[in-house]
């Protein structure tokens, strides 16, 4: 038996989803979390099958995962749809619900937030609606829990009646003419297909041509439906797709007077909110200390703080553990491989863990609260500069935290030309696993400066990415940005059980990749280092098989100012996961910091830092680029061009900016060359074209 | 008059919609069709894009796709 949840974008389908499946899905207050289906059991009944769709505004999808949600729906056959309805946005909501009773699957209505309805003093005739849509609508409000049982009573019923669902009409007049001529032509197909005739009829009207395509009509047939829907244009004197939508929304506007009273459309509180946080000239500032206090907290105040007590306890567990191998006369190779190349880099990393988890704490209050999409809003000016919208910053802040989910959440960009562009962009945003590395280091060689160091640091990431999209936009990735639509939910409380949520979810996260991916990939590395080519111990790790490997790629790094094979040999093992750097110079130094410190001068240390900003990310931020570019050419050409542009910077900054008069010729060289790619441009564009893309600025 | 040059906190009812493509669809979907009263909010702080409130919510539209909705002035 399988159940699929179906609602617009942010009525709370994860929500509910987690309610009934006692699951812990990722949510949060911006349309568009959810962008892959997740399946999961009814938590009482586990013959019972939820599940969880990307949210959709209406069933004629063009975005990869609202197409996603249509496909499930009118190809997999789901037993029974479960609607969700946002009560406080009903009238919006009502229009897909209407074309989902269209599919004529048996359906049952959740209608949720109900608490919020409540405070605005509005209230829904949930019998009266009951009639006129004909299926049975439970009040729930998903986040404290409330109606949940009831909605499992009810989904327990329906599939045990089992009984055809009785029909509404929605349409008159000529487009119900219109739908059944249409209907009865495509029949046939619509049979083959299994889906509603009725249904494919209106999303043929529709100029729907996904629809078209997937029932395989042909030209005959295609030439009498224009007809029926030409002539239906001619009466109504109105677009075919405008005809449908406006029969929809009359009978919703109906259904509304009749069931919900209204006495607030949308509450004060949010108003009030707005007025400062998005404000003329405040909403940038106020953004910015938003951003720099939860830093400051994550990384000083609390995070910092317990971040150091951590470390202190783990040195001291490291010396006891010490003391009793060595009193227990362990063999020093023994002693070597769990002090050196197992305990120390664990410890390491596992200290970072509150600084990482405040941060993390504190960013998913922002989500929950429904400020990112305020964010969006005043953002979307700005970045449409760059060649993207106000829609690719959400993942763009996500990358804070982590690349991966951030990669997978550019699908809900809906131009493919954004979506690249933002993918490759998210991975020079520093995630929260090179924290570690930038502390470590900026603390070990730059003490009192280390805070403005990395702030540096982020802000080059920043920098670069502007620079880089905005290259992107004028040389390779023309074209013109999408629309930008986007609701914006009210300001909601994030909930006690989210916010404990999102925390677990990431300490579960940081303490599994600790201890299996850094855990392994530290021992390996021990290993390495330890043994030669006929695995006889090296006495001078110079010897060693990692030495020899390193050696082979350092020439890349010395004109950047990092050219000891310790050093190439962290770089590279960035790869597998980026703790893994300060991991493996620990190891290769035998968790000695003087031994790293020396390593390094001020310059080639900042300049190292500045590389893992900017390079290729972690393996598992590759495959995700990979699933989502689907083209193993263009990952190869993103990875590569990421570890171009991390290499030019770097020799750029290590050879050129300390050295003033250097700086000053390659500003005169990079002039002279903007200066000459104008005038060539201009001479070389003989187009007549009202808009090309080369020259349209000259034109103008 | 278009949807764009409606002052903040004035409203105006949708007479026409001249977009084509995705962006037409998704502006119906979102419950923009003939006849639907909008009201201007207010507007991003370099001028673009613009918040509306429309059938009991708000929603973000730029100010080039809000060019392509006509509306009266009410």
């Amino acid at each position: 038996m399988k159940i699929a949840l179906i609602g617009n974008q942010n009525c709370g389908k994860t929500t509910l989803f987690n309610c009934l499946t006692g699951s812990y899905q990722h949510v949060g207050n911006f349309p568009g979390i959810t962008v892959e289906k997740k399946i999961g059991r009814l938590k009482h009944d586990k013959n019972i099958e939820i599940v969880d769709l990307p949210g959709i505004y209406s069933l004629s999808p063009y975005s990869a995962e609202e197409i996603l949600t249509r496909d499930f729906l009118i190809k997999n056959n789901s037993d029974i749809i479960l609607n969700i309805i946002d009560a406080t946005n009903i009238e919006r909501n009502l229009y897909l619900t209407l074309q989902i009773l269209e599919l004529n699957l048996p359906t049952i209505i959740a209608l949720n937030m109900i608490d919020e309805l409540k405070l605005l003093g509005n209230s829904v005739n949930i019998s009266e609606l009951e009639n006129i849509l004909k299926v049975k609508i439970i009040p729930i409000t998903a986040s404290k829990k409330e109606g949940i049982a009831d909605l499992i009573y009810e989904i327990k019923k329906i599939i045990q009646e089992n009984k055809p669902r009785e029909k509404i009409d929605v349409c008159n007049g000529e487009v119900h003419k219109a739908i059944h001529s249409v209907a009865h032509i495509i029949e046939d197909h619509a049979q083959k297909k299994n889906i509603s005739s009725r249904f494919a009829a209106l999303k043929i009207i529709q100029n729907d041509e996904l629809m078209i395509d997937y029932l395989k009509l042909d030209n005959d047939e295609i030439k009498i439906i224009d007809e029926i829907i030409n002539s239906m244009k001619n009466n109504l004197n109105k677009e075919s797709d405008i005809a449908v939508v406006d029969m929809y929304y009359n009978f919703i506007e109906k259904i509304c007077k009749n069931c919900v009273i209204k006495n607030k459309n949308i509450s004060q509180k949010s108003i009030d909110i707005d007025k400062i946080l998005t404000h003329k000239f405040f909403a940038l500032p106020i953004f910015l200390l938003i951003m720099s206090l939860i830093f400051f907290i994550s990384f000083y105040l609390v995070g910092g703080f317990l971040t150091n007590l951590l470390s202190l306890s783990f040195e001291v567990l490291k010396y006891k553990l010490q003391d009793f191998l060595i009193k227990h006369k362990t063999n020093e190779l023994v002693r070597s491989l769990v002090i050196d190349g197992a305990f120390q880099s664990l410890i390491s990393i596992l200290s970072f863990l509150p600084m990482v988890s405040v941060l993390f704490f504190l960013l998913s209050i922002l989500e929950d609260s429904g400020y990112m999409a305020r964010v969006a809003f005043f953002m979307d000016a700005f970045l449409r500069k760059i060649g993207l919208s106000g829609k690719s910053f959400v993942p763009m802040l996500i990358g804070f935290g982590c690349s991966v989910p951030a990669i997978m959440s550019t699908r809900t960009l809906l131009s493919n030309r954004e979506k690249k562009i933002t993918i490759f962009l998210i991975p020079f945003m520093s995630c929260s696993a090179k924290i570690p590395i930038y502390i470590f280091l900026t603390s070990l060689i730059f003490s009192k400066l280390a805070i403005f160091i990395i702030i540096l640091l982020y802000l080059s990431g920043i920098i670069i990415a502007v620079i880089t999209s905005l290259f992107l936009k004028k040389n390779i990735m023309h074209g013109k940005p999408m629309p930008f639509l986007l609701e914006l939910p009210p300001y909601r409380m994030p909930t006690k059980k989210n916010l404990a949520l999102h925390a677990r979810d990431k300490i579960k996260d940081f303490l599994s990749r600790a201890f299996s991916i850094i855990f392994v990939s530290s021992i390996f590395i021990w290993i390495l280092e330890k043994f030669d080519f006929h695995f006889r111990i090296v006495e001078d790790k110079s010897n060693s098989i990692l030495a020899c490997f390193s050696k082979f790629i350092s020439p890349i790094f010395k004109p950047l100012g990092f050219g000891h094979w310790m050093q190439s040999c962290a770089i590279a093992s960035g790869l597998i996961a980026k703790e893994t750097v300060l991991t493996t110079l620990l190891v290769l130094c035998n968790g000695d910091n003087n031994k790293i410190k020396n390593l390094f001068d001020a310059k080639s240390a900042f300049c190292f830092l500045l590389f893992i900003v900017l390079y290729t990310p972690c393996i598992a931020a590759i495959s995700t680029i990979h699933s989502e570019l689907k083209s193993t050419t263009k990952t190869f050409i993103c990875i590569v061009s990421q570890l171009f542009i991390a290499w030019i910077t770097t020799f750029v900054f290590y050879n050129i900016f300390f050295d003033i008069d250097k700086l000053l010729v390659m500003l005169m060289l990079t002039f002279f060359v903007l200066s000459f790619k104008k005038i060539i441009n201009k001479k070389i564009c003989t187009c007549h074209k009202n808009h090309c893309d080369r020259c349209h600025k000259n034109k103008k | 008059m278009r949807l764009s040059d409606l002052k903040i906190n004035e409203s105006g009812v949708v007479l026409k919609i001249s977009s084509i493509g995705s962006l037409r669809r998704r502006l119906l979907d979102m419950g923009i069709t003939n006849n639907t009263e909008i009201k201007i909010i207010k507007r991003a702080p370099l001028g673009d894009p613009i918040e509306i409130f429309l059938r009991g919510y708000e929603l973000i539209v730029r100010e080039e796709d809000a060019k392509l909705i006509e509306v009266k002035k009410i």
